[in-house]
């Protein structure tokens, strides 16, 4: 890039910024809101302690004698198939996991539950009380692999991800918007700004504040609710900054073509909408039909939130993150290049 | 106008349509270095558009465009930087100053204009440091030809500059025209408002319809009406149109909701007669004016319209 075009570049992107920070409605939807959410959200789910603890049981042989045994105080039995048993174990939804066998029964365990040994004892204790006890009970303690254990450490990457598309959608696309209302965009297209420059300028003003966005509500989370920062701050930030990118392609596609605040609102909301609910924000995506898994895992918010739970809960780096990492790329040059093609300067 | 110097602006037949809809139809115009031109005439008569085509926004559907001896189709990244373009209407970001609005916009050109000469030859300097919403309308149109001005282009272009200000801003923007123009640069602007392209410009071009209905200086367009001076009155009862036309010294006669209009060679013959007339006929004078024939008299005589009547029609 030569010396001119860089500063061209420099000044679109203080612009871009300038209108961010100028707007102190943009700061508190992109600051403020998710950790007010998040609040909010933390504190309704807070963990209830020792007063109820869910066992789930997986069907097996003895399960009905199991169950009884199981359903003394104060534990409590949830019926539910081993896949389930184990999603809801990994998000802390249950204590612990019992799977009926015929030569014993198995006992899964989360040990980054904070109430793990008293679980253990408890559950031990109500399978072994009867005197018809299986010969061996093995308890066989589990890493699970992707989350943190209570619904707080699954909640937090999941706002900071939608945060981040969110922001994407609805700070920049509507800015966007604005301008070319204004004909701003028009005015700009008259002068020998490149046009590409323009539209990349949007993108990288996105990641200059996504460390910002992810920093705040991930230090916050930590603080505040004890959330695990497992992985490292580079990753989590690098991560942050490439689902950034990839949304303000994302935006600029989608309101590539708009020409006023009502269309763009209904644009806005048929890319938000499906992925708030699919992409696992505020629940598992793992409560939709098999057959659905696969649209869920093509959408960058999927890719977005699980890679970010990853680091968060299990301190995941570059290898296990390239999966995401390669899809969420290709959402970008795509939206990118596509944005690009389509997009009405008037 | 030295006719051996290659024109800045050559346009030849320029036709552009939308749909069934034609906007410019057979559109000629040539601009000399040097020169302030205006393209005046009514609302919709496709002067937004031409200059459209001409900033290189907008492909023609026919004809042939030169700016700078170039075309758009084959030369746009380096015409661009050479002109200066000032839209009809943009909102810059409201919340930015002046100067980092500015500074913005000198940032796409090679060369030009410091930030502060740019600001300093619209006279925005006491506002520098505010943000665009603090500004009034016409401080607003300044800012934008200041970002117009910036890259120091050789053409400017100016769309409606005055449209919607109030008379004192209208000559604040006017000495800026009026100072770029004294620095030899080519300026082209549309408007219609007669005295605007009066003030500023040494050649005016009638548009009307997307076509050239007449150009010259003012005052060559002014002695293409047979009579120099324009006697407008109302009698009651109404005199007959054709008593009126045969009154000494009267070239031509028009009326209109029973305003009569009369473009008059010798005033000192005709009004006696026409007092006469009105006297004799029983009628009662309800208005008499006489003026200087304007540029909106010639426009009328050549199209039978006003250049703003029906200002709020929208464009096409």
């Amino acid at each position: 890039m030569s010396v001119a075009r860089w500063r061209a570049m420099q000044q679109l992107l203080l612009f871009r910024l300038r209108s961010v920070i100028r707007e102190p409605s943009a700061l508190f939807w992109t600051f403020v809101f998710p950790i007010l959410t998040s609040v909010a959200l933390g504190i309704a789910f807070q963990d209830p302690g020792t007063t109820q603890i869910k066992v789930a049981l997986a069907p097996g042989p003895g399960e009905v004698q199991l169950a009884q045994r199981l359903a003394s105080p104060p534990l409590s039995v949830e019926r539910s198939e081993v896949e389930q048993a184990y999603k809801d174990l990994e998000i802390g939804l249950v204590s612990a996991v019992v799977v009926p066998g015929e030569h014993y029964t198995q006992l899964v365990l989360n040990p980054t539950q904070s109430d793990t040994p008293l679980v253990r004892c408890l559950t031990r204790g109500a399978l072994e009380k009867s005197p018809t006890a299986p010969a061996t009970l093995q308890i066989q303690e589990r890493l699970q692999a992707s989350n943190g254990a209570r619904y707080i450490d699954f909640l937090i990457p999941g706002l900071i991800g939608f945060g981040l598309l969110s922001f994407s959608l609805w700070g920049m696309g509507f800015s966007l918007v604005q301008m070319r209302i204004g004909k701003l965009l028009r005015r700009l297209l008259a002068s020998p700004v490149r046009r590409g420059d323009v539209l990349f300028s949007f993108l990288l003003a996105r990641m200059v504040l996504a460390p910002v966005e992810v920093g705040l509500l991930a230090l916050f989370g930590h603080y505040l609710f004890k959330v695990p920062i497992r992985g490292s701050w580079v990753t989590l930030l690098g991560f942050g900054l490439l689902a950034a990118f990839c949304f303000a392609g994302l935006s600029l596609l989608t309101f590539s073509r708009a020409q006023n605040a009502e269309s763009a609102g209904g644009l806005g909301n048929l890319v938000q909408m499906p992925m708030l609910i699919l992409s696992g924000v505020f629940f598992s995506s793992s409560h939709f039909p098999r057959w659905l898994k696969p649209v869920i895992d093509l959408l960058p918010l999927t890719a977005v939130n699980d890679g970010l739970r990853a680091i968060m809960a299990t301190g995941a780096g570059f290898t296990a993150l390239l999966p995401a990492i390669l899809l969420l790329s290709a959402w970008s040059v795509g939206s990118f290049a596509l944005a690009l093609y389509w997009f009405r300067w008037e | 106008m030295n006719a051996s110097q290659a024109p800045i602006i050559d346009v030849q037949q320029l036709k552009k349509s939308y749909g069934d809809q034609v906007a410019v139809d057979g559109l000629d115009l040539r601009v000399q270095p040097g020169e302030c031109v205006a393209l005046l005439g009514p609302n919709g008569a496709g002067k937004t558009t031409t200059l459209e085509i001409l900033q290189g926004m907008k492909a023609a559907s026919g004809g042939t465009v030169r700016v700078l001896g170039r075309e758009w189709a084959t030369s746009a990244n380096e015409l661009r930087p050479l002109i200066g373009v000032q839209l009809q209407e943009t909102h810059f970001y409201e919340k930015m100053t002046v100067e980092e609005t500015v500074r913005l916009f000198r940032s796409f050109y090679p060369g030009g204009l410091t930030v502060d000469s740019a600001i300093g030859d619209v006279s925005l300097e006491e506002k520098r440091n505010a943000q665009i919403r603090t500004l009034s309308g016409g401080q607003k149109q300044r800012l934008s030809l200041a970002v117009a001005l910036v890259g120091d282009p050789q053409l400017v272009f100016l769309d409606e500059p005055t449209t919607g200000l109030d008379p004192q801003s209208r000559h604040a923007l006017w000495d800026v025209v009026r100072g770029l123009h004294s620095r030899g640069r080519t300026v082209l602007l549309t408007t219609h408002y007669m005295e605007e392209a009066e003030q500023l410009c040494d050649r005016i071009v009638f548009v009307d319809r997307g076509r050239v209905v007449a150009e010259g200086t003012p005052a060559e367009l002014i002695a293409r009406l047979a009579g120099a001076v324009v006697v407008e009155f109302e009698a009651w009862p109404e005199v007959a149109l054709e008593q009126v036309t045969a009154l000494a010294g009267v070239e031509n006669a028009r009326t209109t909701n029973g305003r009569v209009r009369l473009e008059v060679r010798e005033l000192h013959r005709t009004l006696p007669a026409l007092l006469d007339l009105v006297r004799g006929a029983g009628a009662e004078l309800r208005l008499l004016e006489t003026r200087k024939a304007t540029l909106d008299d010639v426009f009328l005589t050549l199209t039978g319209r006003h250049l703003q009547e029906n200002q709020e029609t929208p464009k096409p």
